[in-house]
C-alpha cells in the first residue's frame, strides 16, 4: 500500500534528522516541524480521501453483494491511483491528450506588383505555387498524433483550405519497435529527399519555398508509399533511406497501373563540432516516370497568345545536395544562433512532348536540363527575433527539341531566374510567430517584382518537437 | 570494393563494444550521478551543456546518433525534454529506450513533484503538466532517484549487481553526510526573501526555506520586458529581497538591471554540474550553490 515515493521521503527525513540534530537551531527544529506538518497534512489528506472511497464503496455494497465486490475491486484500484501520483503524471508529452491534437493557424497579407500567376521565366511547364494578394487565409493545419500500440505510431495532417475542403497532407504510419536502427513508415508523407522538403509550413523560416522547391517539386513533394530508413550505429550520425511511392505528384504523374511509380534514395551525415557548432549535409536522388503531363499556358516561337497546351511523357531524374550548418554561443538556442543552409537540384527530363494539344498537336523528342539552388541564413540576434536572408536561383537549362518542334517549342530561354528575401519575425512563445517579409524578385524576364508579406503563424494544442 | 565497406562497418560497429553499458544523459546532472551509480561500468554521453537551456535544445544528428546506440536513456522527464527528446528517440529507431522500455528512465517518476499546475492553459507561459520539472535543486530528491537508477542499472546489466549495490550504499552514505553538512552551512538562508528570474528553483526554495517573493518572468519561459522589471522593481519596494537569484544559462542582464536598481545582490548558480567552474561533480555542485547563496547575503 505504502508509496514507494513517501517512503523513500520519509526514510531519507529520518535519515537526515539524526545528522541535524547535532547542530539544530531553532530555526532548523521549525523547518523539521514543518516538514513534519507538512508530511502529515498530506497524509491526513489521503486518509480521507480514502474514508471518503471505502464510504462509497461500503453504500454500493449494501445495495447488491455483488455489486459489492465489484465496488471493492474499484475502491482499491481507485486507491492505488491514489497513493501513487507520479504513475498518473507519467503519462505526460505528447500522450497528454490521446491522441495529440494540434491546430495550426495561419495567414498572410501580401503586396505583388506583378501577377503571380505568371510562372518563372523557363518554368512554365513546371508547378507555379505562387502568391496571394491582399488578405489570405493560409491553410489552417489539423495535426493528429498518437502511439497506436506498442509498433506502430500513427500521424494525420489535415490542410484546411480556405476556400472550403480538406486536404490530407499527411497520413502515415510509422514503426517505433523495429530497432536496429531501422523506421518504417507507410502512408501519405514529406519525402525524405533534400533539407526543407521534410518541413511543415509553419515551420518554414520564410513566408514562401525557395524558388526551387517551388518549380521543381511544386513547394513540396509528397508521396504515396513506403519508406524505410536505416541509421548506422556509429557516433557520427549516418543515416541512409528509400522511398517507393506513387509518384503522384510533380514531376510524376498520377497512374493506373501496378507496382511503384517514383523512387527515392537519400543518405545523411551530421555531426556536433564541440558544443556551439551543429552540421548535416545530405544527398538525394528521385526518379520518376511521367505520363501524359499537362501543362497549360506555356509560351512557344509563334508567339501564341495565351501560350500553347503541353502535354509530356518521359523519365525524370532529380539528383540534390544540401546542407546545414547551425552555430549557437553555449548551445543555448533560446539566446542566440545562427543557421546557414543551401541546397541544389538538378533534373534531367527526358522523352516525348506534345506541342499544342489542342491545336497543331505535334510529338516529337524532348529533353531538358533544370536545375536550381538557395542559399540562406537565419540569425536570432536576440531572444525572440530573427532575422533572415536568402538568394535563390534557377537554371532552366537548354532543351532538344525533336526536329518536328523546333520551330514551335522555345528550347532556350537565356535567363535565370533569381529572387532575393529579406524577412524579420518574432516570437512571443514558442507558439506563435509573427513575420514580415521583403523580397526582390527577378524570376520573369522583363517583369520585376517587389513583394512584400505579413504573415502570422499561430499553433494551439499539443506541439510536437521539431526535427533538425 | 563492397567487402572493404562491409569490413570497415563492422569495424566501427565493434570498435565501440567493449563498454558494458552505453547511457545517454539528457542533463549533465544525470550523467554525475550515473556516474557515482555505475562507475566504469558505463560509457556516458550527455546530451546538453550546463549552459544550455534544456527546454530548449534541438534534435541535432549527434544526439539521435547517440541515442541509437544507447542502452539506457536518463532524462528528467516531467516534459522537460519535450521538445527534442521525442524526435530523438524516435529517429534513433533504437527500440529499447522507447518511453515505456526498461532503457528509458526519467528522474522525476522518483519525486515528489512541487507545483503541479492546478488549471493548463498556455495564457499562464510555459507550464507543465506533471509539475516543476527542475528537480536537480534539491539534493534530497538525488536519493529517491539514486535508489531507483540503480535498480534500473541493476536490471540492464545483472552480472555487475554487486558493483551496483556497493556503489550506491557508498553514495548514500556520502549524500547524507553531505546533505547534512550544506543543511547546517545553510542555516543563515532560512526565511530569506529571493527574487528568481526564472521559476528554477521551488525545489531548492522548499530544501532551503528560501522565502521567493518574485519571479523576474512575466510568464514562466516569456523573456522579461523593461516594463515588467519595472513592476518588479516598485513591488520590491514593499517587499524588499535579499537577491535576485538565476541559473547559469540565462541570460544576467535582467538579473544585473533589477539588483543594481534595488541595490541588492544578484546570485547566479550552477543550476547542473559544470554550470560554474566550481561546480564540476554533484557534490561540488551544491557546495558552490551553497556558497554563492551565502555570499549573496552579505
Amino acid at each position: 500500500m505504502f508509496n514507494k515515493t513517501y517512503l523513500g521521503v520519509a526514510i531519507a527525513a529520518l535519515l537526515v534528522h539524526p545528522f541535524n540534530a547535532s547542530a539544530a537551531s531553532d530555526a532548523d527544529l521549525q523547518a523539521i516541524r514543518e516538514q513534519i506538518q507538512q508530511l502529515k497534512q498530506s497524509y491526513e489528506q489521503r486518509i480521507a480521501q480514502l474514508e471518503q472511497r471505502l464510504q462509497s464503496a461500503e453504500a454500493t455494497s449494501k445495495q447488491a453483494v455483488a455489486a459489492a465486490a465489484q465496488a471493492q475491486t474499484t475502491a482499491q484500484q481507485t486507491s492505488v491511483a491514489q497513493t501513487a501520483p507520479r504513475a498518473v503524471a507519467s503519462t505526460g508529452g505528447e500522450g497528454a491528450f490521446n491522441p495529440a491534437i494540434s491546430l495550426i493557424l495561419g495567414g498572410t497579407y501580401g503586396t505583388l506588383r506583378q501577377n503571380p500567376a505568371i510562372p518563372a521565366t523557363g518554368f512554365a511547364m513546371n508547378p507555379n505555387p505562387g502568391h496571394e494578394r491582399g488578405f489570405n487565409l493560409g491553410e489552417s493545419e489539423l495535426g493528429i498524433s498518437a502511439n497506436i500500440d506498442a509498433n506502430y505510431r500513427g500521424v494525420a495532417t489535415l490542410a484546411l483550405d480556405p476556400a472550403g475542403g480538406v486536404g490530407v497532407e499527411n497520413a502515415f504510419v510509422q514503426t517505433s519497435a523495429l530497432g536496429n536502427g531501422l523506421n518504417l513508415k507507410f502512408g501519405r508523407y514529406f519525402s525524405g529527399l533534400g533539407y526543407l522538403n521534410e518541413q511543415h509550413a509553419h515551420a518554414w523560416d520564410f513566408v514562401d519555398q525557395p524558388l526551387v522547391y517551388a518549380a521543381l517539386w511544386g513547394n513540396q513533394l509528397g508521396e504515396d508509399g513506403l519508406q524505410a530508413k536505416w541509421l548506422a550505429p556509429t557516433d557520427t550520425f549516418i543515416e541512409v533511406g528509400g522511398e517507393l511511392g506513387r509518384g503522384r505528384g510533380f514531376p510524376g504523374s498520377d497512374r493506373i497501373k501496378n507496382g511503384a511509380g517514383s523512387g527515392v534514395l537519400f543518405a545523411h551525415v551530421g555531426d556536433d563540432i564541440g558544443i556551439e557548432h551543429s552540421w548535416r549535409f545530405g544527398a538525394s536522388l528521385h526518379k520518376t516516370h511521367a505520363a501524359d503531363r499537362i501543362s497549360d499556358a506555356v509560351p512557344d516561337l509563334l508567339g501564341t497568345a495565351g501560350g500553347v497546351s503541353n502535354s509530356f511523357s518521359g523519365d525524370s531524374q532529380t539528383t540534390g545536395l544540401d546542407f546545414v550548418w547551425k552555430y549557437s554561443p553555449n548551445g543555448n538556442i533560446s539566446e542566440r544562433y545562427l543557421k546557414l543552409q543551401g541546397e541544389y537540384f538538378r533534373r534531367k527530363e527526358s522523352g516525348l512532348l506534345t506541342y499544342d494539344t489542342a491545336g497543331a498537336n505535334l510529338t516529337d523528342s524532348f529533353s531538358v536540363t533544370q536545375s536550381g539552388w538557395y542559399l540562406q541564413s537565419v540569425y536570432q540576434f536576440m531572444p525572440r527575433w530573427r532575422a533572415g536572408l536568402r538568394y535563390d536561383r534557377l537554371d532552366p537549362g537548354i532543351a532538344s527539341v525533336g526536329a518536328l518542334n523546333v520551330g514551335n517549342v522555345i528550347s532556350s530561354y537565356g535567363f535565370q531566374p533569381t529572387r532575393t528575401s529579406l524577412m524579420l519575425d518574432y516570437s512571443q512563445s514558442e507558439f506563435s510567430r509573427l513575420r514580415l517579409q521583403l523580397a526582390r524578385d527577378n524570376s520573369r524576364q522583363g517583369l520585376p517584382d517587389n513583394q512584400f508579406f505579413v504573415q502570422y503563424i499561430m499553433s494551439l494544442g499539443a506541439h510536437g518537437a521539431h526535427q533538425y | 570494393m563492397k567487402k572493404i565497406l562491409y569490413v570497415s562497418l563492422l569495424l566501427l560497429i565493434s570498435g565501440n563494444a567493449h563498454a558494458a553499458l552505453n547511457v545517454f544523459a539528457c542533463e549533465p546532472e544525470w550523467a554525475a550521478l550515473t556516474q557515482q551509480l555505475a562507475g566504469d561500468k558505463v560509457s556516458i554521453y550527455t546530451a546538453t551543456g550546463a549552459l544550455q537551456d534544456s527546454h530548449r535544445v534541438e534534435a541535432r544528428p549527434s544526439l539521435i546518433a547517440k541515442a541509437r546506440r544507447a542502452n539506457l536513456v536518463v532524462c528528467t522527464g516531467a516534459e522537460l525534454e519535450m521538445a527534442w527528446l521525442p524526435v530523438v528517440l524516435r529517429e534513433s529507431g533504437n527500440s529499447a529506450v522507447q518511453p515505456g522500455n526498461s532503457g528509458y528512465f526519467e528522474a522525476a517518476q522518483s519525486v515528489q513533484m512541487l507545483e503541479v499546475p492546478t488549471r493548463l492553459d498556455r495564457a499562464d507561459g510555459d507550464v507543465h503538466a506533471a509539475g516543476n520539472p527542475h528537480i536537480q535543486t534539491d539534493p534530497r530528491n538525488f536519493l529517491t532517484i539514486a535508489d531507483a537508477l540503480s535498480k534500473r542499472l541493476i536490471q540492464l546489466d545483472p552480472a555487475h549487481i554487486a558493483h551496483y549495490q556497493q556503489q550506491l550504499a557508498t553514495f548514500n552514505q556520502q549524500w547524507h553526510a553531505a546533505i547534512a553538512k550544506w543543511e547546517k552551512q545553510s542555516a543563515p538562508l532560512r526565511g530569506v526573501a529571493i527574487i528568481v528570474q526564472h521559476r528554477s528553483f521551488p525545489y531548492l526554495n522548499n530544501w532551503l526555506g528560501l522565502k521567493q517573493v518574485a519571479e523576474l518572468e512575466p510568464k514562466p519561459g516569456m523573456e522579461p520586458s523593461a516594463a515588467y522589471l519595472g513592476q518588479v522593481l516598485n513591488q520590491l519596494q514593499q517587499h524588499p529581497a535579499k537577491m535576485v537569484v538565476r541559473a547559469a544559462y540565462q541570460d544576467g542582464r535582467p538579473s544585473e538591471w533589477i539588483a543594481e536598481r534595488a541595490h541588492i545582490s544578484a546570485v547566479m548558480l550552477p543550476f547542473t554540474v559544470g554550470g560554474t567552474p566550481q561546480s564540476g561533480d554533484l557534490f561540488a555542485l551544491f557546495d558552490d550553490t551553497i556558497q554563492r547563496l551565502l555570499e549573496g547575503l552579505k
